[in-house]
């Protein structure tokens, strides 16, 4: 019988590494990235990944300890901003970039999990962004072709799952990872609390199983802060 | 700047606030008004930032702030966010600058071989939001102009700005691609330190409003 569930980020990748791969990993900046599977492909040591995420986490987490042990060959991104270390490498020659405007990037892999493999976009055009590609009119207007993306495995990271792997992902965590669950030849979803069928409504779903190969429950999520930004409680008079 | 920003917003608008200053403009948006601000890392209807005890990181901004959720909040992904852009449902967006050029030519991303940090949703937001406004000073740090003849940056967008609002004055494109027009003057602001410090050519039309 079918079992899409796994003991842990090992078993869930065992077979699926290989070095030169393309690999999609879900997430905005640190919010709603698949940890546990990181570090699991970390642990591994494959390398000359080409790595397709709108960021590339931090100095030392997210995709950012991937970047550090070297194992990342080529990103396609849309904002690298928050990673030093990513910025020494580009500028030293050592990693191939590709970026892609955000809405781009994000329908580059819908259309990959779609079946359509190119489409017209204004984004971008009179930019380098459009250099070397099609740029034809419609209504007077003119739109640039981009192509759309797949990977090897992509790796997603949702709040919710059932034994079938049907997904709910949690506030903006959501992000990236719906397309990139519908885009990977394989698809490994990591999530918070995988729950027995029937425990999640039909109506509520995000990613439908169909999408998902693999599940695994993470451990000990640490869900990382980039800025913790917050306002003062208003001072009552009298008080304190 | 922020507080001139705000009053671009009108009742009922759903405005994209840019990274920066442009997130200030949220704190003068006026009472009365009912306006809702996207995040495009996908949500719609964005709250204040959180009392302390109330942080969580599964609620961040496209600044990776923590911001909180309000009764009319919806989450989507990313694609769907900019389909919101893209496809010209957003009322406002309100952006920083590198260079603006005479035309509405806009650069805010990159400095060749300097700064690598990708453009984010820039692009997108110019390309598909109705109106798009540019918060930013005047003059670089080292006195250069700004507003410009033609952006010698990497472009975000090809005539995409509809109003500049500077330390010292606030012009207006009347449609996409110019002319260009000077159409309020900060405070105590002269109209020639405003024609010194600018190279891009305007009109002045300081009573259209």
């Amino acid at each position: 019988m079918r079992q899409k569930t796994f003991t842990d980020a090992n078993a869930a990748t065992e077979g699926l590494l290989w070095d030169g791969m393309t690999l999609m990993a879900g997430g905005f900046g640190l919010c709603g990235i698949p940890e546990t599977l990181i570090e699991a492909i970390r642990r591994s040591g494959v390398r000359d990944l080409t790595v397709i995420s709108n960021n590339c986490g931090v100095d030392d987490f997210g995709l950012g300890i991937l970047l550090a042990g070297g194992q990342i060959r080529k990103m396609i991104s849309s904002y690298v901003g928050e990673n030093k270390l990513f910025e020494q490498l580009y500028l030293a020659g050592k990693l191939e970039l590709e970026f892609n405007p955000q809405g781009t990037l994000a329908e580059r892999i819908r259309a990959g999990g779609a079946g359509i493999p190119a489409f017209f976009t204004k984004t971008g055009v009179g930019t380098i962004v459009a250099d070397g590609k099609e740029v034809r009119s419609f209504k007077g207007q003119d739109y640039v072709m981009e192509t759309a993306l797949t990977a090897d495995l992509s790796i997603v990271k949702a709040w919710k799952s059932d034994t079938e792997g049907n997904l709910v992902y949690r506030k903006t965590a959501r992000n990236f990872n719906p397309m990139m669950a519908t885009a990977g030849a394989v698809t490994i979803a990591e999530v918070e609390e995988i729950t027995d069928p029937g425990m999640l409504d039909p109506d509520h779903i995000h990613t439908p199983g169909i999408y998902v190969d693999r599940i695994v429950q993470g451990m000990a999520y640490e869900k990382r802060i980039e800025r913790v930004t917050t306002r003062p409680r208003p001072i009552l008079e009298g008080v304190g | 700047m922020a507080q001139r920003a705000a009053r671009e917003i009108g009742d009922g608008y759903y405005v994209n606030l840019g990274i920066g200053i442009p997130t200030l403009v949220a704190n003068w948006i006026a009472p009365g008004l009912t306006v809702t601000l996207q995040s495009e890392n996908g949500m719609l209807g964005m709250g204040p930032f959180p009392y302390l005890e109330d942080v969580d990181p599964d609620i961040i901004n496209a600044g990776k702030q923590t911001v909180t959720e309000i009764p009319t909040t919806s989450y989507v992904s990313s694609a769907d966010s900019f389909a919101m852009i893209r496809g010209g449902h957003m009322d406002l967006s309100i952006l920083g600058a590198m260079q603006v050029s005479e035309r509405g030519d806009l650069a805010n991303w990159m400095v060749p071989g300097k700064m690598v940090k990708g453009m984010g949703g820039a692009m997108d937001l110019v390309a598909g939001v109705k109106r798009v406004t540019i918060l930013m000073d005047h003059v670089e740090k080292s006195g250069a102009p700004k507003l410009i003849k033609h952006c010698t940056l990497p472009l975000t967008g090809r005539a995409v700005v509809d109003l500049i609002i500077t330390d010292l004055a606030v012009f207006q494109f009347l449609e996409r691609g110019g002319p260009l027009s000077l159409i309020e003057c900060a405070p105590g602001v002269a109209l020639e330190e405003i024609q010194r410090k600018t190279t891009a050519r305007f009109d002045v039309n300081l009573e259209s409003r």
